[in-house]
């Protein structure tokens, strides 16, 4: 079984992780840059923050096999610190980069006007480097939410099939998939969404532009839920191609439409890094 | 950026005339292998790099757009290459230097650090080879310590550097100048004696490389 994780902040994982996430199937994963759980306090810390994503964590990903690619944003939260503003203006710079496949995670938290701003000025810079954007919906207000989400995503430049409408759930699911953008269901241990609930989703509405993904960061969380969720599918009766779809094939389609997706992990090279020799296994150096 | 104090006071000064040779010479070695799509657009980048055309959006020149999209236009293997003609056609500083690399993935990182010996610059661009040091990115290590870093890199840090790649992996041969440099250097002789001693008693291998540089130090002067 093979896996593509189209949403996981692996930053806040562990090597132990990206071992265990490569024995259950996950070759591939999007990263997006987010919140770090404490707010920021300049815009130089998200470019450390884009710098970890587009050197080190694909490094780290590449010592296990597996492939990294990362979004890039100013996240809906702390578009709210007019402090972190300046970062808008660098990020086309940064969404040049090799592996980054998409704009995000943007959105709404708190439906402020200068999530507002935001939300629609990195629509705008998706569209203009041909770039798909993962769109996170609230996770308080949520239906509102959602609908204020498809009214900016309607009056922007990028059409519905570049962008992620992410953490659905049943009240939602409905409304994202009549919008033509696709769906995404974060599914973690014990809120937002679990594997039986998915599978019944998908019961309903089906493997077309439908996405699952861990969303695993530093919170309790569980980066091999897309695995536990290909179980839970084939428990079911989904069968081998539906799940390849839904793991493997929805996001190879989704992120490829970046033009920037490399499936095969970055070799380590003879000038470089040996997996036995590297600092990681080491504990640094 | 200011001068590393520590550095060799005998570094080499730049020679324009056989950085020039060099630079056709990489031209040349990157033009073959690319398809004629490819060559069509180097040949457009670098002329953007050499009239400093604006970019795509504010406060970004076309070049720098260039040098980012250089591996998707070109393919991986001559994706460094291609960065470092486009980083001599711009005729970078080291304050250009300095912000691309700031600006720049790990593999932009790696070009403008094998870019750093073309573009006759006095020791103003040893910060970035510090930084690169400081990583546990292997290949940031091993392109940091090209001919640039042999000429003007101090003493102590090149001597952290050379244990660095021992611990690290990195092999010896990436180190440019090793023989030269390493040469009746007593100091980095103790380094890796106290080295090899640390890992015989944990029982642990010692790095086969490591006695190949300590008789290295050995060579005179
Ligand atoms: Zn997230």
């Amino acid at each position: 079984m093979r896996i593509f994780d189209p949403h996981i902040h692996m930053t806040s994982r562990t090597t132990d992780d990206y071992a265990a996430m490569y024995d259950a199937g996950v070759r591939a994963l999007v990263e997006p840059s987010f919140w770090l759980g404490q707010p920021r306090t300049s815009p130089e810390s998200f470019y450390d923050c884009f710098d970890s994503l587009l050197g080190w964590e694909p490094f780290r990903a590449a010592q296990y096999g597996i492939a990294h690619h990362c979004t890039l944003a100013l996240n809906p939260k702390e578009a709210n610190d007019p402090r972190l503003l300046p970062v808008l203006d660098e990020l086309p710079r940064y969404l040049l980069k090799d592996h980054v496949v998409a704009v995000g995670e943007i959105g709404y938290d708190s439906m402020t006007p200068a999530e507002d701003r935001a939300l629609a000025a990195q629509l705008e810079l998706a569209a203009d480097h041909g770039l798909p954007a993962i769109v996170h919906t609230p996770h308080r207000d949520k239906a509102a939410g959602l609908a204020r989400t498809l009214d900016v995503v309607r009056e922007s430049r990028l059409a519905p099939g570049l962008v992620i409408l992410d953490h659905l759930n049943e009240t939602t699911v409905a409304a994202a998939k009549d919008s033509g953008c696709w769906a995404a269901f974060s599914i973690y241990p014990d809120t937002k969404m679990d594997e039986d609930r998915m599978v019944r989703i998908l019961r309903e509405y089906g493997t077309e532009r439908m996405l699952v993904n861990s969303a695993a960061d530093w919170g309790r969380s569980d980066p091999l839920k897309t695995r536990k969720t290909a179980d839970a599918m084939l428990a079911a009766g989904f069968t081998d191609a539906d799940v390849d779809k839904v793991l493997w094939q929805n996001p190879v389609e989704f992120y490829g439409q970046s033009g920037r997706l490399e499936l095969e992990p970055e070799k380590p090279e003879a000038g470089g890094a040996t997996y036995e020799g590297n600092s990681i296994l080491r504990g640094g150096s | 950026m200011t001068p590393n104090p520590d550095a060799p006071a005998d570094a080499p000064a730049a020679e324009p005339a056989a950085g020039a040779t060099a630079v056709a010479a990489l031209r040349a070695s990157v033009d073959a292998g690319l398809t004629p799509e490819a060559r069509e657009w180097l040949a457009a980048a670098l002329a953007d790099a050499a009239a400093d055309t604006p970019g795509p959006s504010a406060g970004l020149l076309a070049w720098e757009a260039h040098f980012a999209a250089a591996r998707r236009r070109c393919g991986a293997a001559a994706a460094d290459t291609v960065r470092v003609l486009i980083l001599h056609a711009a005729r970078a500083d080291e304050q250009v230097a300095a912000r691309v690399y700031d600006r720049g993935d790990a593999a932009e990182r790696r070009a403008v650090l094998r870019a750093l010996p073309h573009l006759g610059l006095g020791p103003g661009a040893v910060p970035l080879v510090e930084d690169a040091l400081r990583t546990n990115d292997t290949r940031l290590v091993a392109a940091a310590l090209g001919p640039y870093a042999a000429a003007h890199l101090g003493d102590h840090a090149w001597r952290q550097a050379v244990l660095k790649c021992l611990f690290t992996g990195v092999p010896a041969d990436e180190i440019a100048g090793l023989a030269e440099r390493a040469a009746g250097d007593a100091e980095l002789a103790r380094m890796l004696a106290d080295y090899a001693r640390e890992r015989t008693a944990a029982g642990r291998a010692v790095p086969a490389d490591l006695d190949r540089i300590l008789d290295l130090t050995r060579k005179e002067v």
